[in-house]
């Protein structure tokens, strides 16, 4: 319990961070969204209406004041509004959470699959070559650019094996290459750390002793040496959830879809603070969350972590 | 009546880019229905390579490159992996070197036991469970029940190589393979296996080949021993004729150096450098470290008496000789070395050094403190940093404490390679390429650059065959003649204690049980606990053991 109170504490602290650096980096940055949308000359507006524009959005005094603002304001729950669009920054998420869990969950989902597949079949393929082959793939994926890879799903399945429609897809449909353009570079590092973390116990000595048993490579794999495999890869699959938010950008952009990715990329693109602010915090409490619920796995799969009780 | 096991002929080669590398020549040996063969050789023998090839275990890219493994007449050297499954644990059972990490550290005890029936397809859960439960009774691990729920880790070293004991003999196998099974453990846990195997293997009649790198271990317990070195069989014969007349200068180097074999010389209290050179007498005080009353405590948890590691410990280390502190694995002797290091702080007691307090050193002070007391460790393996080369290691002391220029420091790295005796060339190898005495001998350079008054070696031989031990041993006896310093030498084998040392303090739980110079304490033991502990040293009790002297 005591545990569960510091780990909490260490996350609202991590949250805190990173609330101050966004709001830093975004002050610093030249410009603001009021500049991009109502300066330009085309609305004519003059400079007494700006300035009351910047009054309305509480941009006309000091940062100092309008990080205590924001702050007070994220605590009760209120985000701001959004320069670009002219709504609470909350409906805004709001509305576009349903289009990116379902992607994000699945793609993450789908990368855990594929990279515990991949490590497991690279090491049980029955050639040489073959386990081989498998090996070096999750090497080809990492250095694949989620957007490219996402214009080659479509050009191959969709226009050329006319597997999945691009236009009138059905909800399910529409996901399909989504999800798997989010899956694969994800699921690339966590291949190759279960993989090298396989190779490692493989040559542990308890391992040998199993074997002396008379068990089979199969079984020596599944019942020996997976769950000791999979710890080191629980850590790195907590840290690889952050990169699920840079791929729903790039995915949502390549595939016109709406969701999060799309609205952090016209957000950036438009100097839109408000709604930057609360990605990001979004972004770290999943992250954070996550992680918390990682070390929380970790004694259940390892019993030498559990609260070590004084032998004698 | 044909041999249980019959090695004809035996070759050994591992891939290599280079064409194979042949590991094992021409290993011919047969070990008949019920017999105990010790397989004796140093690391690096070809003794675990052949007990591997036996079990069709050897490592990736090794393979039987010619002749014969026959179990009951059967060859099985071409036999695939699938076909020996049948054999491993059914037939052949296999006890590991290390018990510490040759169980699964993630499943309980039990599941592992019971996956050795599994795995062959013998009974039912329910009847699985009650052989396990059997077998963990019949290792001699109270409390079988619980035992099976708990995991590895619950368990201490010698429980945990019962266990495997117990796993080896599940299935009533005709051959257990043990592969230096006592190495790892205290001398009287060592005692204890060896006498369970022994017990377990008369009554089922199982046949046992015993690899080990102890000749004191094979002459106590093996019927026939066969001797092995780069990969060949130099010699082989009855246990009484071996040790009687070993006809090979190899056999007899290993029973000249084997600790608990023959008569060593007590080493006397010889008179150091400083009683040589009266002046300098005069002005040195020959106690180079003193602790009294030494009390380290742990805490256990609220609400229960705390647990004492050490428990008012006092002794003295003089100029130029070698006190020994010994002990079984919580008998508190390491954290007496911590201590004394500074690594740890007591709670009570005091540990002086040249006649002055240290024991609340801080700060410059502490820091000048580790100039004058070093420490050399057990594992040479984990001890050496792996990406500096031997030249950086031993001079590394220097360099941290700002000592001598790039110039002064190489010279003192060539001198210092010298000292204990390795090759100059090896000055820009890293610790990878070198072998497990080399390693300890560069870690007892590094611990000689800043040349110290007391250097403490915790258990800083014990992981070696006994052959390098008996080298390292010299070698140290050497430098303290010449450097006149004081040996703080913590360790649990009595064998080396004895060789090594010129006064001893026995540990038992924290408390020092006796103490005094060495032979006394060898010769009459006061102590019932010394008593069990020199009985436990592994052919000491042998009459031929005697006979060699």
């Amino acid at each position: 319990m005591a545990y569960l109170a510091r780990r909490t504490g260490q996350a609202l602290i991590v949250l805190a961070i990173a609330f101050t650096a966004t709001f830093v980096m975004l002050q610093a940055l030249p410009g603001d969204a009021i500049l991009i949308r109502f300066e330009s000359p085309e609305l004519g507006l003059s400079p007494e209406q700006i300035a009351d524009i910047r009054a309305a959005y509480g941009a006309d005094v000091p940062p100092l004041q309008q990080y205590l603002h924001t702050l007070i304001g994220f605590l009760q729950g209120d985000f701001g509004t959004s320069v670009q669009y002219g709504t609470p920054v909350r409906e805004l998420i709001g509305s576009a959470l349903p289009d990116t869990l379902p992607l994000a969950g699945l793609g993450f989902l789908v990368a855990v699959v594929l990279a515990v597949a991949l490590a497991f079949l690279s090491t049980l393929a029955p050639f040489g070559w073959l386990r081989r082959v498998l090996r070096a793939l999750p090497s080809v994926f990492v250095s694949v650019p989620v957007f490219w890879l996402g214009i080659v799903l479509i050009q191959v399945f969709s226009f050329q094996l006319r597997l999945v429609p691009v236009i009138g897809a059905d909800p399910v449909q529409a996901l399909i290459l989504p999800v798997l353009t989010l899956a694969i570079p994800i699921s690339a590092p966590l291949a190759q750390i279960l993989a090298r973390s396989i190779d490692e116990v493989q040559l542990s000595p308890f391992v040998a002793v199993v074997r002396a048993k008379g068990a089979g490579p199969a079984r020596v794999l599944w019942r020996d040496v997976a769950r000791n495999a999979l710890l080191p890869a629980i850590t790195i699959a907590g840290v690889l959830i952050g990169e699920l938010i840079g791929g729903a950008v790039v995915t949502e952009t390549v595939f016109g879809r709406a969701g999060i990715g799309r609205i952090t990329e016209q957000a950036v693109a438009n100097q839109d603070v408000a709604v930057l602010q609360a990605i990001v915090i979004l972004a770290a409490l999943v992250f954070v969350l996550v992680n918390l619920a990682v070390d929380l796995v970790y004694p259940i799969l390892d019993p030498r972590l559990k609260r070590k009780a004084v032998a004698a | 009546m044909t041999a249980l096991l019959e090695l004809e002929h035996l070759d050994v080669a591992y891939r290599a880019s280079a064409g194979p590398l042949h590991v094992v020549h021409d290993v011919s040996f047969s070990v008949e229905p019920g017999q105990v063969v010790a397989l004796v050789g140093e690391s690096g023998s070809g003794k675990t390579t052949t007990s591997s090839a036996v079990l069709g275990l050897l490592p990736s890219g090794g393979h039987i490159a010619a002749g014969e493994v026959r179990l009951s007449g059967i060859d099985l050297s071409s036999w695939s992996d699938r076909r020996l499954e049948s054999v491993r644990g059914a037939r052949i059972g296999y006890i590991p070197q290390d018990p510490v990490s040759s169980l699964n550290p993630v499943r309980p005890i039990g599941v592992q036991l019971a996956d050795t029936f599994r795995v062959h397809r013998r009974g039912d859960r329910r009847t699985v469970r009650t052989r396990v439960l059997e077998l963990l009774e019949r290792a001699g691990l109270d409390d079988p029940a619980l035992r099976a729920r708990q995991y590895p880790h619950e368990l201490s070293g010698g429980m945990r190589q019962r266990v495997l004991i117990a796993n080896a003999v599940a299935l009533q196998p005709e051959l257990v393979i043990a592969d230096e099974p006592t190495s790892a453990l205290d001398v009287t846990v060592q005692r204890r296996i060896l006498d369970l195997i022994d017990e377990l293997r008369r009554e089922h009649g199982t046949a046992v080949l015993l690899v080990t790198h102890d000749l004191g271990v094979a002459a106590e317990r093996a019927e026939r021993i066969v001797v092995m070195q780069h990969g060949r069989v130099v010699e082989q014969g009855a246990t009484a004729s071996i040790l009687d007349a070993p006809a090979e200068a190899y056999t007899q180097r290993l029973l000249a150096d084997a600790p608990g074999l023959g008569e060593h010389e007590f080493r006397r209290p010889c008179p150091p450098a400083y009683l040589r050179d009266a002046g300098d007498a005069a002005a040195e005080n020959p106690v180079v470290l003193e602790a009294s009353g030494l009390v380290k405590e742990y805490s256990v948890g609220r609400g229960r008496a705390p647990f004492r590691a050490v428990d008012d410990v006092s002794f003295r280390v003089l100029r130029g000789t070698t006190h020994a502190i010994v002990g079984e694995s919580g008998s508190g002797k390491t954290t007496t070395a911590r201590i004394v290091t500074r690594l740890v702080t007591p709670d009570a007691g005091r540990v002086e050094l040249g006649g002055v307090d240290v024991t609340m050193l801080a700060g410059a002070a502490k820091r000048d403190f580790r100039r004058r007391v070093q420490l050399v460790y057990q594992n040479p393996f984990a001890s050496l940093d792996p990406r500096q080369t031997v030249a950086e290691i031993v001079v590394e002391p220097l360099r941290n404490f700002g000592l001598g220029d790039r110039r002064a420091r190489a010279d003192a790295a060539t001198r210092l390679i010298d000292r204990v005796a390795l090759p100059a060339h090896l000055a820009t190898s890293r610790p990878a390429e070198l072998s497990g005495g080399q390693r300890q001998r560069v870690a007892i350079a590094r611990a000689f650059a800043l040349e110290p008054e007391l250097v403490v070696l915790d258990e800083a031989v014990s992981a070696l065959d006994v052959t390098v031990q008996a080298r390292i041993l010299e070698l140290l006896e050497q430098l303290q003649g010449e450097l006149g310093l004081g040996y703080l030498f913590i360790s649990h084998d009595l064998a080396v204690v004895q060789r090594i040392s010129h006064s001893v303090s026995v540990m038992r739980r924290g408390r020092v049980v006796e103490s005094g110079p060495t032979e006394q304490v060898f010769r009459s033991p006061q102590h019932d606990y010394t008593r069990e502990l020199l009985d436990a040293v592994p052919g000491r009790t042998l009459p031929a053991g005697k006979a060699l002297a």
